[in-house]
């Protein structure tokens, strides 16, 4: 039982250290689409480790499949959400900040 | 949005797991959280989902604004009927332990049609709102 819980605070512990560093990582990077990606990557991930390890905590009963359900809820919707921002941001013709090698080569042409 | 292929997948995936939801949290409503009001709203928010990826043109061919403005007033007679129908039993307005011969099961009753009139009213009149928003920009 010790063992369980272990695992599950485990579980849980992980997805807040991503939370923190998708908030850091939206705080400190330089424009929308570095913040987009720091924030779009650990949010699924971080929402699937609290989801993980709260099954854990309840066992094998009806609120582990709703919890389930969520998690599977979420895995979709949260990677739309971010690609349909990045999309719209790129369509409505924000330039990502670029290093000084690269800039003027890619990013040119507007999408179609 | 006419060339956004994965929002247009994931929209039409998402739908009913949303709709769904919406009835969960109605029909739960009598002993856990939730309710009428917060069904319809998300009831709504999948159909202005749908909406917002899909056009509005496309979503009055699934629900016209003459069917909205009938399940609009529909709700609100569910509501104030049960309450009529309560005093034609020989109660007071919404009492609802007339509703069956068990008074906690006559409670059970009522709060359940009551929420439903309230969700159906709800959903209808959000979507009018929305509509009514999106459809500006035609005129």
């Amino acid at each position: 039982m010790i063992f369980i819980e272990l695992i599950s605070w485990l579980f849980i512990a992980t997805g807040a250290l991503l939370g923190i560093a998708g908030g850091i990582g939206i705080h400190r990077f330089p424009d929308f689409y570095s913040r987009l990606h720091a924030v779009g990557i650990t949010d699924t991930l971080c929402a699937a480790m609290f989801l993980i390890g709260l099954c854990l905590q309840t066992g094998v009963s009806i609120a582990s499949l709703k919890l389930l359900l969520i998690f599977i809820f979420l895995f979709f919707s949260s990677p739309t959400a971010t690609h349909a921002l990045a999309n719209a941001a790129l369509l409505g013709g924000l330039k990502p900040e670029l290093d000084e090698e690269y800039h003027g080569h890619c990013f040119d042409r507007r999408p179609d | 949005m006419k060339h956004n292929l994965l929002l247009r997948v994931i929209a039409k995936y998402l739908f009913p797991v949303i709709a769904l939801f919406a009835f969960y949290v109605q029909f739960h409503g009598d002993f856990g959280p939730g309710g009428g009001f917060q069904a319809g709203v998300i009831l709504s928010v999948a159909f202005i989902f749908y909406t917002l990826v899909y056009g509005l043109e496309t979503a009055e061919q699934i629900i016209p604004p003459y069917v909205l403005r009938i399940l609009a007033s529909t709700g609100v007679l569910i509501y104030a009927g049960t309450g009529v129908v309560t005093m034609l039993m020989g109660g007071n307005f919404l009492d609802y332990d007339l509703l069956s011969l068990n008074p906690i099961e006559g409670q059970h009753i009522g709060i359940l049609v009551i929420e439903l009139g309230g969700g159906i009213t709800v959903s209808a009149i959000m979507l009018m709102i929305f509509f009514a928003f999106a459809g500006r920009a035609r005129s």
